[in-house]
């Protein structure tokens, strides 16, 4: 089914810049191929590859980063302009006017993708041989975690909207699938349901959104849609550009469809190291970049986006704060992060491509974080709440280590890698002129600050202080399968943003794809006081952490708390809103219905079979199964309609 | 071999095999399945020959075809022909039949001649369903429309449920009364058109300069029993009786086959007799339609019986089905007749995959299940494909049906398919909440051991969810068969598709 026409066949659909691919591009479906054959072979297989399943399940995700990587070597041989590569598959939907050729975009913006869900990914399948070693399930979940990563790279990899709209479900199956991993356990399963809902209704934004595309400019590719964008209304791109924000909020857990992101922590720890990491809530914040077409003729549109950021980041930050469930408070730092690379998307050319650094570093930080808090949980009977924990530090090296850089890279200390990210999107968030620059510029220093305060918390609340545990652990530090991992996380989490950031590089790299950084923009207030601003703040976060989480003992159990508090526990009410205003009306309306299909609609036509009920007793005698009395009576209804009809002429 | 009747033939088979099948000795009645199975494959095996005598190029509406006299100081003739749609709803029905009866391989465990008859009855059944998508008469058409509904009855009422007679007798009112409705239009047609021999042809009967009012009349008379066939809201009830009390086989031949008679209808007969009927009547269509789906998804979400469930998401697709008949557009065509197949599949693999389960628990009520994964963990597995293909997964066959329908709606009707388009919201509830019921939880204790899915129920599964996948990735095949049926519709329709409404000058597509 992949017939390689690497030359001219589709010239039509191809994006201005793109070439054909050629050399080792042309295998790129290979990125796709591999960890899906992994999951294939791991699902139907069944029980006879539960043995060597797991590995083989590694070793496709590793050869998908091997592949990435020789693609991406491959394209730094190339100069700026010829680096963005299309391969055209097959001919996938010829559905009558709507005609649309499978194809993958291999550019800058998805090899970017693609090294990092590779890399990452890969080495959250290594550390899951330990962490799930003794799970009676491992096949399966390895084959979902190998499913996960083949969504995400198609959903990076695809050229057109239709063709990622398969990822984009495809991740939202694999998260549905790893969520409830441990479904025996009925909350795990609601959790589940209710990621892939929530998923839904954005997913309904982007159907509407490749609706409106098709019956606006008679095409759903990248190409063809920023070809057409060009001279297209801003009312049909503001409308195209929320629709697709829609669909970025559900896989992204923003404002207002963030609400499955807590529950999900119901998956085991590696999943929510890959959901939060190296896929699914990354992949609203690639949707947005990679319309930029269209959000460059929306400003209102692009509007929305820094809002529902702003919203989101210090709605996560703010709920954050609250919560004892390690995961959860770092499900609510996600959020709030990604909430960052929404407002920096939203910014337009001066964001994306610090949206998307940050995201990339993002990925190293909070992907060791989270498998920290595996090896934490792994030390502690699978325990989560940080009030039983305190002075794992000595307990747990390794782990203590290697969160302690993660931790400071999300804090944006310098020389760490959030530093780099982060201050770039509170400096680009200062541009701009009127309220703007104020208001958002302002959010986004406000909940570095916060950010600060919560993640400090949760570390001296893990790791230091005074010890608190249950009386049945005995904290251990995890095996090297998971702690190697975590080490090379940790590596990224400290050195990344230097790295890329040393004259420009990463920017510069994307430069191509969301174009450059206008000359001349300079944020409202002088960067150094920028800097200086964000570095107080953060330093006022960990010090109020230190004095309350550090110095002082933790209670065992959760004070009251003030109402915010406790409003942030509950996750600012988010459930019972939804609960309110969706589900319980959902549930009455569905159960009027029934009771009304069953006798208001059905009422008229039950009276009649009622009536028949005698007749139909008379004419059971007639069911005497001779067949040839059944014959008979066909015949003669056949001969009395044609009789009839004969008649009548 | 350009003169084989393969119609004709293709039709014969079953209907030979049915007469095999009720004939066989007393001593040989344990044979009977093995002897149907056999007549449905051997069925199935012509069809594909037949399908591969089918040009896709063609400029004839109709291929293979068979034309003889049968009645014609009225008109009748006994006129068979296929275009792409028809051939597609053919070689689906065939897919389907064995798929059945070996799904069915149980299901009269007292043997002898009540065996034979369930089996005999199936196959008869595939004969008329042959008939009824080859018919290019309109009066052929019709006897074989309410022929079908004799072996449909006695399959629900011998074979079904408790409530089987109750189910039965209501199917078949409501088929009869929509049934009779229909021969009014057909002799009414018959009437305005040229007559002659061949006067029933339905070449003849395309294209006739109908007063407005009579033409108006007729349409609603076809439609009628059309929306009674497919089911649409309010005409759907006798459709979750017929699907919970039918044998899970009928339901899937009724289901799956049977009430696409009425979405083929529509396409086949009010659009392409009726073309200025069916633009007038488009906004109610599509207003009924669309309260199908979201009517339709919202009953099924608050089912508590398994098949019942199943039937009501089959209103919610049919309504997505006729949406994008009515919305008039290639697009939207090519995506309601790809609907058509891969829902025939879907249903087949949601309902024989609930009836494993209802099989192994001996009850249909949801609640009854629960931490069924830890149970039949393979069953658990197939029965969520089958789930996800209903709610319509990217990379599963209906997804690219219902992405093509939505958009081919919204190109000519924005409201209406924003509206149809919250259905995939609802659907991914009625179908995972079903699956939470029904599998998740702790594993319950049972009385006695269950088995997980036998060989007999890989075989059935397997090909269904191979369609699934190679559907969904590689739709082309189908809609190289259903396009140009789609296109040469609306050109009896006469309309084109709209043009794209902001496209960048100078720019090619």
């Amino acid at each position: 089914m992949t017939t390689l026409q690497p030359l001219a066949a589709a010239v039509t659909s191809e994006p201005a810049a793109a070439h054909a691919a050629t050399g080792i591009t042309a295998y790129a479906w290979l990125l796709v191929a591999l960890p899906a054959l992994g999951a294939a072979v791991l699902l139907l297989g069944g029980r006879r590859t539960d043995k060597w399943g797991p590995l083989f399940a590694v070793a496709m995700s590793w050869s998908a980063f091997v592949v990435g990587f020789i693609v991406w070597i491959a394209m730094l041989g190339r100069d700026g302009e010829s680096r963005a590569m299309h391969l055209d598959l097959y001919n996938w939907v010829p559905a009558g006017s709507f005609q649309l050729n499978a194809g993958m975009l291999v550019d800058q913006l998805s090899v970017t993708f693609v090294l990092l869900i590779t890399f990452v990914g890969s080495l959250i399948h290594v550390y899951s041989l330990g962490y799930m070693e003794h799970d009676p399930d491992k096949r399966r979940f390895f084959a979902y975690l190998n499913l996960f990563v083949a969504a995400m790279l198609l959903l990076v990899l695809a050229d057109s909207y239709l063709l990622l709209y398969v990822g984009w479900e495809g991740v939202g199956l694999a998260s549905y699938l790893l969520i409830g991993f441990w479904n025996y356990n009925p909350a795990y399963a609601t959790a589940a349901n209710k990621a892939f809902v929530v998923n839904r209704v954005g997913d309904f934004g982007l159907s509407v959104a490749i609706m409106i595309m098709f019956a606006a400019f008679g095409t759903v590719t990248f190409a063809g849609v920023q070809e057409a964008s060009g001279g297209a209304g801003s009312g049909v791109l503001t409308a195209i550009g929320l629709m697709l924000l829609l669909g970025a909020c559900g896989k992204s857990a923003q404002f207002p469809l963030q609400s499955w992101l807590g529950d999900a922590m119901a998956g085991p720890t590696p999943v929510s190291a890959l959901i939060h990491a190296a896929t699914m809530v990354t992949a609203g914040v690639y949707l947005i970049v990679r319309s930029n077409f269209i959000f460059e003729g929306a400003p209102n549109a692009q509007l929305v986006v820094v809002i529902v950021g702003a919203i989101t980041l210090l709605f996560g930050a703010i709920v954050g704060c609250a919560k004892d469930d390690i995961k959860k408070a770092l499900a609510a730092s996600t959020m709030s992060q990604i909430g960052y690379m929404m407002l920096a998307a939203g910014l337009g050319p001066v964001g994306y491509a610090f949206a998307i650094f940050h995201l990339v570093t993002h990925g190293f930080f909070k992907a060791g974080m989270f498998l920290g808090a595996g090896s934490v949980m792994h030390g502690m009977n699978d325990q989560v709440d940080m009030r039983r924990f305190g002075g794992l530090s000595g307990a747990m090296k390794i782990t203590w280590a290697t969160f302690g850089l993660g931790w400071l890279a999300i804090l944006g200390v310098p020389p760490f890698s959030g530093f780099w990210s982060k201050d770039k999107i509170i400096e680009a968030a200062f541009i701009g002129e009127g309220w703007r620059p104020w208001v958002f510029g302002g959010a986004a220093l406000i909940g570095a600050g916060i950010t600060a305060f919560y993640m400090s918390r949760l570390f001296f609340m893990t790791f230091h202080g005074k010890k608190r545990w249950t009386d049945d652990v005995h904290p251990h530090e995890s095996p090297l399968l998971m702690t190697v991992p975590m080490m090379v996380l940790a590596v990224g989490s400290a050195l990344l943003g230097l790295v890329l950031s040393i004259g420009g590089t990463f920017s510069s790299w994307l430069e191509p794809v969301v174009g450059g950084h206008a000359e001349g923009e300079h944020p409202v207030l002088p960067v150094p006081v920028l800097i200086t601003l964000t570095l107080l703040l953060v330093a006022g976060g960990v010090a109020l952490a230190w004095l309350r989480y550090w110095r002082d003992s933790v209670p065992e159990t959760a004070p009251t708390g003030s109402l915010l508090t406790r409003a942030a526990r509950r996750d600012l009410y988010q459930d019972d809103v939804n609960e309110a205003v969706f589900m319980r009306p959902g549930i009455h309306l569905t159960r009027a219905l029934v009771f009304a299909d069953n006798r208001g609609i059905d009422g008229g036509v039950g009276g009649l079979a009622a009536l028949i009920g005698g007749t139909s007793s008379r004419l059971r005698k007639l069911q005497n199964g001779f067949a040839r009395s059944y014959a008979l009576t066909m015949l003669a209804g056949v001969v009395a309609i044609l009789g009839a009809v004969w008649v009548i002429q | 071999m350009s003169n084989f009747p393969w119609l004709t033939v293709i039709g014969l088979i079953p209907l030979i095999g049915a007469i095999v099948v009720a004939a066989l000795p007393a001593s040989m009645a344990d044979q009977a399945k093995k002897v149907a199975l056999g007549f449905s494959l051997l069925t199935l095996v012509f069809g594909v020959a037949a399908a591969l005598q089918f040009k896709t190029g063609s400029t004839q509406q109709f291929q293979l075809v068979e034309q003889h006299e049968w009645i014609p100081q009225f008109g009748v003739s006994y006129a068979l022909g296929v275009d792409g749609l028809a051939l597609v709803m053919i070689l689906m029905a065939l897919v389907l039949l064995p798929i059945c009866i070996l799904a069915a391989w149980d299901d009269v465990p007292e043997g002898g001649k009540r065996e034979k008859n369930y089996f005999a009855l199936t196959l008869v059944l595939a004969t008329f369903m042959v008939g009824v998508f080859a018919a290019t008469d309109v009066f052929l058409f019709y006897v074989f429309f309410e022929a079908m509904l004799i072996p449909v009855y006695f399959l629900i009422g011998s074979y079904g449920g408790p409530r089987r007679q109750y189910a039965a007798v209501k199917f078949l009112l409501f088929s009869l009364a929509g049934g009779l409705v229909m021969l009014i239009g057909v002799i009414a047609l018959y009437k305005y058109g040229p007559g002659g021999a061949d006067g029933f042809l339905v070449t003849k009967l395309t294209g006739l300069d109908l007063p407005v009012a009579a033409g108006r009349w007729i349409f609603l008379a076809f439609f009628i029993a059309f929306a009674v066939k497919a089911p649409m809201w309010p005409v759907h009830t006798w459709l979750p009786d017929a699907a919970t009390e039918a044998r899970p086989a009928t339901a899937v031949l009724l289901v799956g086959v049977l009430d696409k008679v009425g979405t083929y209808g529509m396409i086949r007969f009010c659009l392409q007799l009726f073309p200025e009927a069916s633009q007038w009547a488009t906004p109610v269509v599509l207003a009924l339609a669309v309260i199908s789906i979201i009517y339709g998804a919202l009953l099924a979400i608050g089912q508590t019986d398994v098949m019942r469930l199943i039937a009501y998401t089959s209103v919610s697709h049919f309504g997505f089905i006729v949406l994008g008949i009515f919305a008039f557009t290639t697009t939207g065509g090519a995506g309601s007749t790809l609907y058509m197949l891969n829902h025939g599949f879907t249903t087949a693999a949601l309902f024989l995959v609930a009836a494993m389960l209802v099989a192994r628990r001996g009850s249909k009520r949801i609640p009854d299940f629960g931490g069924w994964q830890r149970v039949t963990p393979g069953l658990a597995g197939v029965f969520l494909v089958a789930g996800l293909a209903g709610l319509a997964l990217p990379g599963l066959s209906p997804f690219v049906s219902e992405i093509m329908v939505l958009v081919g709606t919204f190109q000519r009707y924005k409201l209406p398919a924003v509206i149809a388009t919250t259905g995939i919201i609802l659907a991914a509830l009625y179908i995972l909440l079903m699956y939470k019921r029904m599998m998740t939880g702790p594993k319950p204790q049972l009385d006695r051991p269950v088995r997980d899915i036998t060989l007999r129920e890989k075989i059935v599964v397997a090909p269904l969810i191979a369609a699934f996948l190679v559907f969904g990735f590689y739709p082309k095949p189908a809609l190289d068969l259903l396009n140009p049926a789609v296109k040469a519709t609306l050109q009896h329709v006469g309309v084109t598709d709209p043009a794209p409404t902001s496209v960048a000058e100078g720019s090619s597509k």
